[in-house]
């Protein structure tokens, strides 16, 4: 067993080697999570209907992260108003302010920096509780006690996410405009009128809808990749926090990739 | 028990906060067709629609009165434009509108001009009077040819 | 009955279990040994049908576990129950609701009712009347004795133990003990115990298979266990450190090891 041969590789060798071997098990896990999440997903048209598992998961995932999408909206609308303000100021059109914020959060900001936020306060904590239940074998107790886990905990979570998004997202749309007009009008003294006449004028209904597309794109992912790697952690106290930071990291990047995707196709 | 009646409460209220933010984003931002509407239509033909699109503003005065509904071809020959004009606002019988730019190279929009008549457009009526937009490259290729002259 | 026919299970290259052959009697309990990482743990997850092996069957009946559907499986299980090493107690759930959890998922009774079963299962391991405490606020062995109440919640026909009374005070470990005997016998369930505990297996167990490396190497009454002249049985039983069963688990000379001989380097594969 202890024999090791030495074998001479070349770095471009065993470079490659590793590209190929990470690059199948890559294919792999995207292959596994996509089976998982839409088995899970599946299951929603099987009894018994987990509603009550649905709401409190929209509360804890939903409610649970309003304030900092409130808070996180309104910050980006005022700094959008103060950036653009200056930036307008200098060609004398500060009457686009409102069209400026407005297309800028409605479009971009509001989906994006939405979704990053949700990662942080809820992508993490699906997995680490998913993680968690692993670790305690409390996911093989439910499947002892013929309660099919991923009916019962995936499925409840990712379906609370996919609609979660969209509605906070809408809500620091909201926010983001509402703050931008206060700093634009208020502090900057845009007028009012045009602030709001550019907004309307500006921002068609096909912005509104490639927005509220993309929230729900990545309220999916998000349920989709956290909740995968909660399932399918290691279950250590280490696995569950490497799981947990690369779940933040891989819906990050997988929401800012799809958003340029999905970016291409609606302009 | 009770604890569970008072997340469905609150899940409720957000659920409902958040519609209402979509609703507000879809019928006051984006003037989704329909249900935030208001006014009455008339139709215009212009032989050249010169890059008014749908959603370009009409202005009376200066002032914006209402947008363009659509724009299409008709009879593959001239432009036909539906306006959505604002609850409100009379236009005579003998009304003048045209194509116009806001500024040099900003955009669009069609200038209604009030004219004489008392009566004014029942809603879906035709606005008769129209002019097109105005072509640079034509103005610049009548003014040569006058100048050879 | 349950069999096990040829069962195997390998995680990357260890192999956990290898090729066991094993019977579950009806109405019997029935008690796995073995020293840590012998395997005992993974064959009892193999036969509840929490992992599935690498190769093997597992028969319930006339019934393979491994190729029935999962609607098949799950209407199985709720015939089962199993203790868990840790308990695995719902966290987000009080005691009542995690005893009460496979009634309120499986049955239609009245809430009524199921206070009335709750309240019978939790005197039966003593702790009626901490009903509303949290998982985290119990201690090891309340926790434990809480998971067996779960356990027979749905009065299982099959109940699968692991490592029933690791952990626990001698005092505790002795009331889960009896519990299993007692409920056992008046129950007529069909009962698997995975255990390190030489003692408590072999006073609780009506049948007593030892593992070693995958492997079975005694099976019987605990008597023909206790009088059995295999070696490695005896150096088990005894808890003696070396024997047939060595104390060192490392494949390499030692001498090699210290002197840094370059046939014993290991690659990072």
């Amino acid at each position: 067993m202890s024999d090791v041969t030495f074998v001479q590789q070349s770095a471009l060798a065993v470079f490659f080697g590793r590209l190929g071997r990470s690059t199948l098990s890559g294919m792999e896990k995207l292959g596994d999570a996509t089976m998982l999440g839409f088995h899970a997903l599946g299951l929603i048209f099987s009894k018994p209907w987990q509603g009550k598992h649905f709401v409190l998961q929209l509360y804890a995932l939903g409610v649970g992260s309003l304030a900092i999408i409130v808070v996180t909206g309104a910050f980006t609308g005022m700094v959008l108003a103060l950036q653009g303000y200056y930036t307008l100021a200098k060609f004398g059109s500060e009457s686009l302010l409102g069209a400026g914020v407005g297309m800028s959060i409605i479009r971009e900001l509001g989906p994006v920096l939405g979704a990053f936020m949700i990662i942080g306060r809820a992508g993490s904590s699906i997995t680490a509780e998913i993680g968690i239940m692993r670790v305690t074998e409390q996911t093989d107790a439910l499947e002892m006690m013929a309660v099919n886990p991923k009916r019962r905990i995936l499925l409840p979570r990712i379906v609370a996410v996919i609609i979660a998004v969209p509605l906070l997202v809408a809500i620091f749309d909201v926010v983001g405009i509402g703050s931008g007009y206060i700093v634009g009008v208020e502090l900057l003294g845009v007028n009012p009128g045009a602030y709001i006449a550019e907004l309307v004028a500006k921002v068609g209904m096909h912005d509104i809808y490639g927005g509220l597309v993309k929230s729900v794109v990545f309220g999916f992912l998000i349920g989709m990749i956290c909740s995968y790697m909660g399932y399918r952690s290691t279950p250590t106290t280490e696995g569950v926090a490497q799981a947990t930071t690369q779940a933040v990291v891989i819906s990050s990047v997988s929401v800012l990739i799809v958003d340029y995707i999905l970016t291409s196709f609606y302009l | 028990m009770q604890a569970y009646r008072r997340v469905e409460m609150t899940v409720g209220v957000f659920v409902i906060v958040g519609l209402l933010a979509i609703s507000w984003l879809a019928i006051k931002v984006g003037q989704v067709g329909g249900i935030g509407e208001s006014g009455y239509t008339l139709i215009a033909n212009f032989d050249d629609a010169g890059g008014v699109r749908k959603g370009s503003d009409v202005m009376m005065a200066g002032v914006a009165i209402g947008r363009i509904n659509s724009v299409t071809l008709t009879d593959n020959d001239h432009a036909t434009m539906v306006l959505r004009i604002n609850e409100g606002i009379k236009i005579t019988e003998d009304a003048f509108a045209s194509v116009r730019t806001k500024g040099i190279i900003g955009d669009r929009y069609i200038r209604i001009t009030q004219g004489m008549d008392d009566t004014s457009l029942e809603p879906g009526s035709e606005i008769e009077e129209t002019e097109s937009a105005i072509n640079i490259e034509d103005l610049i290729s009548k003014y040569i040819f006058s100048g050879k002259e | 009955m349950i069999r096990g026919d040829k069962l195997s299970k390998v995680y990357g290259t260890t192999t956990a279990v290898s090729s066991t052959d094993i019977h579950v009697r009806d109405a019997a309990i029935t008690v796995i040994m073995g020293g840590s990482g012998s395997g005992k743990t993974t064959l009892l997850r193999l036969l509840a049908g929490l992992e599935k092996p690498t190769a093997g069957h597992i028969w319930y009946g006339d019934e393979d576990l491994c190729t029935m559907t999962d609607n098949r499986l799950y209407e199985l299980r709720e015939s089962m129950g199993m203790l868990f090493q840790y308990s695995a107690l719902l966290n987000s759930l009080n005691v009542y609701d995690n005893v009460a959890f496979p009634l309120h998922e499986h049955t239609d009774l009245d809430e009524e009712v199921i206070r009335t079963m709750v309240s019978m299962k939790l005197e039966q391991v003593g702790l009626r009347g901490f009903e509303h405490l949290m998982p985290s606020e119990l201690s090891g062995g309340m926790a434990k004795r809480v998971a067996f109440a779960r356990a027979m919640a749905m009065d299982p026909k099959i109940v699968f133990f692991d490592e029933p009374t690791s952990g626990l005070d001698p005092i505790s470990a002795g009331v889960i003990s009896t519990l299993i005997r007692e409920t056992s016998t008046k129950n007529r369930m069909t009962s698997i115990v995975v255990t390190h505990d030489v003692g408590a297996g072999l006073s609780m167990g009506d049948n007593v298979i030892l593992l070693w490396q995958g492997r079975i190497i005694a099976e019987g009454t605990p008597d023909e266990i206790r009088h059995s002249d295999d070696e490695r049985v005896q150096q088990f039983l005894e808890g003696r450190p070396d024997g047939p069963i060595p104390f060192s688990r490392s494949t390499t000379s030692y001498v090699d090891d210290l002197t840094h001989k370059p046939g014993t380097v290991r690659l990072e594969s």
